[in-house]
């Protein structure tokens, strides 16, 4: 992931994107995936750049950004834990583990630490209902989870800075 | 690599490499691998070469067996030992003793109900039931090896297209079939085909719709992960049928694990010339893309999903024009769930009438069910047509665990409705969940148990459609947000009886005047929990009473005192300290009492109270 410095200009792989697809129709939610994957969220800058690169205005591309859920406008945390509220994980109390987060990290959904090493979002099903409830940090996914394995979980990733 | 001819296809499949004498199957769908079902299937390798006997032995990581409950699980060839909850360290004893010393691990082998020893799939109550048509490849071959999935009948189907029947017998077996999209609404498959063939205009487009947004469902994630070809193969039949060169699959970003096979997929189809020009020496040309949604639900509606292919805001537009005359960039696209394409080589290979020989009368063969909540053997379940819920949820799920009582189901996700126990012998198709006010959906069923509140349930699925609003139509973005205020105030307490007649009505509105399915269908939740809870939703309103004890602002813990030993348990599990000792004198351990006025009704005193003394109402 790119630091903050570099967030000002397109990274290579990005511009080796932009030309790859820079013809196809219907091009742009695919570019916005590849600048999320390289920044992990759509930095101001980039989507002006990425405006002028591909002749859509700013205010289409924002109208675009933020009609997707999975399009972030804020940095993330340097962990990021999703908490599945899918209806299974619902059921199984999703609710709580979100709340005991909450407790553990001392802040709030869709907010970062102060540290920055953590961000918690309540995200809709992650496709593991069998193992609900589920949460995943940076993609790893944690299932038939418990209130008493969270900090575990917190720990594991804390340590590893 | 030269492209593969149909000679050379054919060839292939007669010669298949002889499978060593033993095959073991490691799961490798999303829930085992989260479970580190990798490990195992290293391990297992690095111990067969430890033994020497990894010439005799292959070993496949596959895509989902459906039995997630039980995951990571790892099967045996040909003698089907089904080992369950299987660790990376249990990976030395599986070899030492099993493959290499041909005798079962019985510590690891499922046990079911412990009535009777399991020694084989044939066994399993979760098996017994299924009928494996879309998932049939699923838990038997490795996804990422196009060998297999050609040894296995693939392609089969597409050379038969290609070679030996016309694109109207296609579209006439399709019709025979009786198969109806598997995304929902259950349209039949062949008009749509035969609309797009018939329109007099080029380029026409494929499109597979793999947006699986139904909270509770993973249907298609299992598909994609397990046998990616058949969706491939299906894309391209429908190319060539219809007179497209170009597929697109929209698939939801979340699902990583199913975008990386079908990478490998795309790749390995086009080396072998399976995809690309001239495919198998025919002269067609045909290729997929794929194209990644973000995270909006109301793209899976099929004219919102286009714009999102289109890299537009997932704005559904009225039809007509349906998609199949004015589609992607405006021109005749086809587009289908993934159940439904995965269920058309195998309609193609054994013809339309042996898949209609299957199901009821209007609803033709079988349905991929992601059986989850309270339930026993949760997991991805394929029954005929025709079977009934209590078939589904008793034998094949093992009821409600913990010996609670079963409540209701929930099938169709957001769209659909609640099914109570009296209708549990319905047998399932799409005219009867209708009836019951419910829908078919894409094949999400949610068990749900006496501690489920239905009124929460109700809040649950709004909240969620309400998010998931695209906010185009005014029935929809204005409505929904009033039926989840309504619901808000009953579970507050706070309601009175006119807001259940502003329920109904709002409602109606909503399923009248709704541009799309997502608005027309999002008060089912709440109409079909209001048809069979009424009296549920009456005890919050005029009692102020959660039956089900969920509503957190009508309900009150209290300790019994007679009950109570004072062991003081529940006081130091309360986070928020308002449980205390009381001074009676006259026992040795006096009871403890709750603040009522500081407590958060977490609910953790009730769950720490062995004797029952804490109390819930």
């Amino acid at each position: 992931m790119a630091t903050a410095t570099d967030e000002v200009k397109l990274t290579d792989g990005l511009t080796q994107f932009i030309d790859e697809w820079r013809d196809k129709p219907g091009n742009l939610i695919m570019i916005l995936h590849k600048a999320q994957e390289e920044y992990g969220y759509i930095p101001r800058h980039i989507a002006l750049q990425l405006s002028k690169e591909l002749g859509v205005p700013l205010a289409k591309m924002y109208g675009v950004i933020t009609f997707y859920h999975f399009f972030k406008l804020k940095k993330p945390g340097k962990n990021k834990v999703s908490v599945c509220l899918g209806t299974a994980c619902y059921l199984k109390g999703g609710q709580d583990i979100i709340q005991e987060l909450e407790n553990l990290l001392g802040v709030g959904v869709n907010t970062v630490t102060d540290d920055g090493l953590f961000s918690v979002e309540a995200v809709r099903c992650v496709g593991c209902c069998g193992l609900a409830p589920v949460l995943t940090v940076n993609g790893e996914v944690y299932g038939k989870l418990t209130k008493e394995q969270l900090p575990g979980i917190i720990a594991k990733y804390r340590n590893n800075g | 690599m030269p492209k593969l001819t149909l000679n050379d296809l054919n060839k292939m499949r007669e010669t298949k490499k002889r499978a060593p004498d033993i095959r073991v199957l490691v799961c490798g769908g999303t829930a085992c691998e989260s479970s580190r079902s990798d490990q195992i299937f290293k391990n297992l390798i690095s111990e067969c070469e430890v033994c020497g006997i990894q010439d005799k032995v292959q070993i496949i990581k596959t895509g989902c067996f459906g039995f997630c409950e039980k995951g990571p699980i790892v099967k045996t060839l040909p003698d089907e030992s089904f080992y369950v909850e299987v660790k990376p360290e249990d990976a030395k004893e599986i070899v030492e003793k099993h493959l290499k010393g041909g005798r079962q691990v019985e510590r690891l082998l499922y046990k079911g109900d412990g009535t009777k020893k399991i020694s084989s799939v044939e066994d399993i109550p979760f098996y017994k039931k299924q009928m494996r048509v879309v998932l049939r490849n699923c838990g038997l071959i490795n996804p990422e090896d196009i060998t297999e999935y050609i040894d296995n009948n693939g392609y089969k189907a597409l050379s038969k297209v290609l070679f030996e029947i016309s694109p109207e017998q296609v579209i006439e077996e399709l019709k025979k079939s009786g198969l109806r999209g598997r995304g929902g609404a259950g349209f039949p498959t062949w008009m749509k085909w035969n609309f797009s063939k018939g329109v007099n205009d080029s380029p026409k487009y494929i499109v597979c719709n793999a947006d699986e947004g139904d909270p509770g469902a993973y249907m298609d994630r299992s598909t994609l992960e397990g046998d990616p070809h058949s969706v491939l193969e299906a894309m391209t039949i429908a190319g060539r049928t219809i007179g497209a060169n170009n597929g697109f699959i929209y698939i939801r970003a979340e699902y990583p694990l199913a975008i990386h096979r079908l990478e490998v997929a795309l790749a390995q189809s086009r080396e072998q010339g399976l995809l690309g020009k001239d495919i198998l020496g025919s002269g067609f040309d045909f290729d997929v893309e794929l194209r990644l949604g973000a995270g909006a639900f109301v793209c899976g509606e099929e004219t919102a999903l286009l714009a999102s292919v289109q890299g537009q805001r997932g704005m559904p537009k009225p039809r007509p024009p349906f998609p199949a005359v004015k589609g992607l960039w405006a021109k005749p696209t086809v587009i289908n769930n993934v159940e439904t394409w995965a269920s058309i080589p195998e309609i193609i290979t054994k013809g339309g009438d042996w898949f209609a020989g299957i199901g009821t009368e209007k609803s033709k063969g079988t349905k991929v069910f992601a059986l989850t909540g309270k339930i026993s053997n949760s997991g991805l379940v394929e029954v005929p047509m025709g079977t009934t819920l209590r078939e589904i949820i008793y034998d094949i799920g093992g009821g409600c665990p913990h010996g609670k009582k079963f409540k209701a189901v929930q099938t169709g996700g957001p769209s659909g409705g609640v099914i109570t126990a009296d209708y549990l012998d319905t047998p399932i198709d799409y005219e009867h969940l209708q009836q019951l006010g419910s829908i078919m959906g894409s094949g999400g069923m949610i068990v749900m148990d006496e501690d489920d509140c239905m009124v929460d349930i109700a809040k649950f699925y709004l909240g969620f459609t309400v998010d998931e609003s695209c906010g185009k139509c005014y029935p929809c973005r204005i409505g929904g947000r009033q039926l989840l205020n309504y619901l808000n105030k009953i579970s507050d307490g706070k309601a009175t009886r006119e807001d259940i007649g502003k329920l109904r009505e709002i409602g109606r509105a909503m399923q009248k005047a709704s541009l799309c399915a997502l608005g027309q269908t999002a008060p089912n939740p709440v109409v079909s929990t209001l048809k069979y809870f009424e009296q549920e939703y009456m005890a919050h309103i005029d009692e102020h009473r959660c039956p089900a004890g969920k509503c957190k602002n009508l309900i009150q813990y209290s300790i019994n005192t007679g009950k109570c030993i004072g062991c003081g348990m529940c006081a130091r599990r309360c986070p928020a300290s308002c449980i205390t000792q009381t001074t009676d004198a006259s026992k040795k351990k006096p009871p403890y009492v709750i603040d009522a006025a500081a407590c958060l009704k977490c609910g953790e005193c009730f769950a720490a109270c062995k004797f029952g003394a804490v109390t819930r109402k």
